[in-house]
């Protein structure tokens, strides 16, 4: 059994509970374990060692918050996955909250979604066990920080889906206090068809860009991009470089991507990450550095404004970015993003300006040409169009 | 055990009075905001960190222990 039907089309959506028998409890973590299953919200860390801590934590009265926020511009795999599975969501948070013994289970859905807000609650009204009727559902607000685990509990708790300070991290102290453990929609599911032993290891992407089909698919680990793109109706236009794991990911070079499989070890390995499963094939017609440009506004632009390094040197980072996309920049512009691609991880209450700052250092290596080209007013991808400093300097040779 | 200053960056409004009393182990970025050093605090700066936590305006730093190994 897999994940999705396969393809961007909905299947059928279950009645009812989908995981019957199978795996429970600490026996389904040491599975989680062996097959170390990793989150799929973006970090990416190890689904077993999160549920040992919040039992051991939660003394009977953890809570389970499902994180459906997906506030990732670019993915569409969370709420694809709540349209078509909502059960096998369900099934997963219920497999979660017996295994660290919740007693509470919450569904944070971004309120953007309303199919996939509609089909939970559908789906919720049909299921009979006492932990579902007791479950809650609670629309996320709108933005890219919503889905940040602290911002969901804050949220929850008080209304307010900013970031709060760690410690303490919502699994020793979150939803009323209680240990809480925020796992994003995707590995619950996975974690239902470990229990079930019927999951191949198989994980959701997003495809979008140069691709002649974009939407989520389904696929095995281990497998190379090329499938992706087959399976995405194969590529519109040449494309020369590719956003691996979203706005929280990097860049890679076309040449290294086609030299990849997806999976976490060897991305790891290279410095990449999974992410959210995002996989953005950016056209080689396109701009990098504006494509760059684009993304550092909006990571800009969605900073929750509570801490210095985030709201003052993100900031400065787009605007920057913007002044070389539009070939316009000040003297320093690229060594000043240099400096600041370098100077703000670990410097928010959350992880915002570190995965920011992370996509632009990726920017500057991989189209490093095209940001020295812009610091001289020159656009290399966008030479056919008229560049008035290029033509004047050609003239004067 | 060491002692490290640990910063709530929700808090801290830049006012850069920490950096001033403990150069050796905080500087300002380019908006203000202090860089703490990730080492922990060598044991001749104690005191000076001490007062640095006591003298910020909006009590956004404090002294954590923490493991030398890590
Ligand atoms: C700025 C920011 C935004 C995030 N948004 C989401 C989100 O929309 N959905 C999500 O599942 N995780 C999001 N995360 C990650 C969560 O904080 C958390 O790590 C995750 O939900 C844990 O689930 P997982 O271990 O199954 O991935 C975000 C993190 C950051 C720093
Ligand atoms: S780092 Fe940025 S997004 Fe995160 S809490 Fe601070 S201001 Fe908000
Ligand atoms: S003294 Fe306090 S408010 Fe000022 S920069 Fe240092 S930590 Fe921030």
């Amino acid at each position: 059994m897999s994940m999705l039907s396969g393809g961007p089309h909905p299947a059928l959506p279950q009645r009812g509970r989908e995981i019957d028998g199978g795996l429970r409890g600490d026996a389904l973590v040491r599975e989680l374990e062996r097959a170390n299953l990793l989150g799929r919200g973006g970090a990416g860390f190890p689904v077993a060692r999160k549920w040992r801590t919040v039992k051991a934590n939660g003394n009977g009265r953890a809570v389970v918050l499902a994180n459906g926020a997906e506030g990732e511009p670019l993915s569409r795999k969370d709420r694809t996955l709540m349209v078509e599975r909502p059960h096998l969501v369900i099934d997963g948070a219920l497999l979660a909250a017996d295994a660290v013994r919740a007693s509470d289970i919450i569904f944070y859905v971004g309120n953007e979604h309303r199919a996939a807000v509609s089909a939970m609650r559908r789906a919720l009204a049909e299921r009979h066990e006492r932990a579902a009727q007791r479950a809650r559902l609670v629309e996320a607000p709108a933005g890219y920080i919503s889905g940040e685990e602290s911002a969901a509990v804050h949220y929850i708790n008080a209304g307010d889906a900013r970031p709060t300070v760690t410690p303490p991290r919502p699994f020793e102290r979150g939803i009323d206090g209680r240990p809480t453990l925020v796992q994003n929609v995707e590995s619950l599911a996975a974690a239902a068809l470990h229990a079930s032993g019927a999951l191949n290891g198989t994980a959701l992407f997003t495809t979008s860009g140069a691709v002649r089909r974009s939407g989520v698919y389904e696929l095995p680990p281990d497998v190379a991009p090329e499938a992706v793109v087959d399976l995405a109706g194969g590529l519109a236009k040449d494309v020369q470089a590719v956003l691996i794991g979203g706005y929280f990911g990097s860049w890679a070079s076309a040449e290294e991507v086609w030299s990849l499989t997806l999976d976490s070890n060897s991305l790891r390995a290279r410095g990449l990450t999974l992410g959210c499963g995002v996989l953005y094939f950016l056209p080689a017609d396109s701009c990098g550095v504006d494509a760059t440009a684009r993304i550092m506004s909006y990571l800009a632009g969605q900073s929750a404004r509570q801490c210095g390094p985030c709201v003052f040197g993100l900031g400065a980072i787009a605007t920057a970015t913007r002044r070389l996309a539009e070939r316009a920049p000040q003297a320093e512009d690229l060594a000043r993003l240099a400096r600041w691609s370098g100077l703000l991880a670990g410097r928010g209450a959350c992880k915002h300006p570190d995965g920011a700052t992370g996509l632009l250092r990726s920017a500057l290596e991989v189209f490093a040409d095209d940001f020295v080209a812009h610091q001289q007013r020159r656009c290399i991808t966008r030479r056919a169009l008229p560049d008035h400093s290029r033509v004047l300097a050609e003239a004067v040779a | 055990m060491a002692e490290q200053v640990a910063i709530d960056r929700i808090r801290c409004d830049g006012h850069g009075i920490c950096a001033e009393l403990l150069p050796e182990m905080i500087s300002l970025d380019d908006w203000g905001y202090p860089i703490i050093k990730p080492s922990p605090i060598p044991l001749r700066l104690i005191e000076h960190a001490q007062r640095a936590v006591e003298a910020c305006p909006v009590l956004a730093l404090r002294m954590t222990r923490v493991s030398k190994a890590a």
